[in-house]
């Protein structure tokens, strides 16, 4: 199959939403829509939402940003969902969608690629790890808030 | 966190093989190029034969080649063969009070990043890491 990968359009989202669905279980139309409207701008340099299409089908996408000075690190280029379709995964999708949105923030001029993930989820943890990724610098924390008195 | 030597030496022995598909090399020169006893080297070998991860060869010189899937197969899949990463008999130690638990819970955030780690660097994954890092280190 021969994918390309090119930015978002308002109707791939019905497919987008599809592939969310699978992966997690929950279908998040509203939540979809409003990545669109923040991230689903082609001009934008900080914000990218790409899409693989493959036979004339979304099969797979990606969504990240530039995040400046988090945590005192300078600007860096954060990926905060890929996913590709159950039945066309192991084909080279996913590494093309990471291609190409680092391709979009070295052009924005950041030096890192960063993303957090679910430590059990090995499936996407051997991914990122297979494209060269290693652990960043930093630890991720978390408490239970109590409720208000 | 330390891996045990049998642990370690198994690691060296299947980046080794997997970096030379196909080809067979002996237990010797193996031993050899880490400075190891071949008898030690032949246990933790025969140990990855039996978990299908090599294949011994017969005939002159013997010794083994990889027939894993470099593509799937993990550090963690390569380790459990030879230790419990979770501590096993030292958590057991810990003694049931306030302290002991707390102490427990540090412990095993560790040992979970170590697992999530291991479970999700293949040999292949390794084998680019060993290539980018010699790029640099020649490049340097
Ligand atoms: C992770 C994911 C994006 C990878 O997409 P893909 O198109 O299959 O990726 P590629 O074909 O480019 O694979 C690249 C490398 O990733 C690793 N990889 C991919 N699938 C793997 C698997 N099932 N087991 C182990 N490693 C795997 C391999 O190292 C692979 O290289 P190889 O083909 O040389 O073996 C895809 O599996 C996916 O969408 N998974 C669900 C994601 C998810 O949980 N999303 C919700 C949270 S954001």
């Amino acid at each position: 199959m021969k994918v390309d990968v090119r930015d978002v359009r308002r109707d791939d989202l019905h497919a987008v939403i599809a592939i969310d669905a699978a992966a997690t279980g929950l279908a998040k139309p509203a939540y979809w829509r409003s990545v669109f409207r923040r991230y689903g701008d082609p001009d934008a340099r900080a914000r990218h939402f790409l899409v693989a299409c493959g036979d004339g089908e979304v099969v797979g996408f990606v969504v990240g940003e530039v995040r400046d000075w988090e945590f005192g690190s300078p600007p860096c280029g954060w990926v905060f969902g890929i996913d590709v379709r159950a039945d066309v995964r192991e084909g080279g999708v996913g590494s093309r969608l990471l291609e190409a949105i680092a391709k979009r923030f070295r052009r924005a001029g950041v030096k890192k690629l960063r993303t957090m993930l679910a430590r059990d989820n090995t499936l996407i943890l051997s991914f990122f790890r297979s494209q060269g990724m290693m652990a960043a610098p930093f630890i991720p924390l978390e408490m239970d808030l109590q409720a208000a008195e | 966190m330390k891996l045990q030597m049998n642990t370690t030496l198994a690691l060296y022995s299947v980046a080794e093989f997997a970096a030379n598909p196909g080809r067979h090399l002996s237990t010797a020169e193996i031993a050899a190029r880490h400075g190891v006893s071949a008898h030690h080297l032949a246990k933790v070998l025969s140990e990855l034969a039996r978990a299908g991860i090599l294949e011994s060869v017969r005939g002159v010189g013997g010794g083994y080649r990889f027939v894993g899937n470099a593509r799937r197969l993990t550090l963690m899949d390569v380790i459990e063969r030879f230790e419990a990463i979770d501590g096993g008999p030292a958590k057991t130690r810990v003694p049931a009070t306030d302290i002991g638990r707390a102490l427990a819970a540090i412990e095993s955030e560790i040992d979970e990043m170590a697992k999530a780690t291991f479970r999700s660097i293949t040999l292949a994954t390794l084998l680019r890491l060993i290539e980018r890092q010699s790029r640099h280190a020649s490049a340097a």
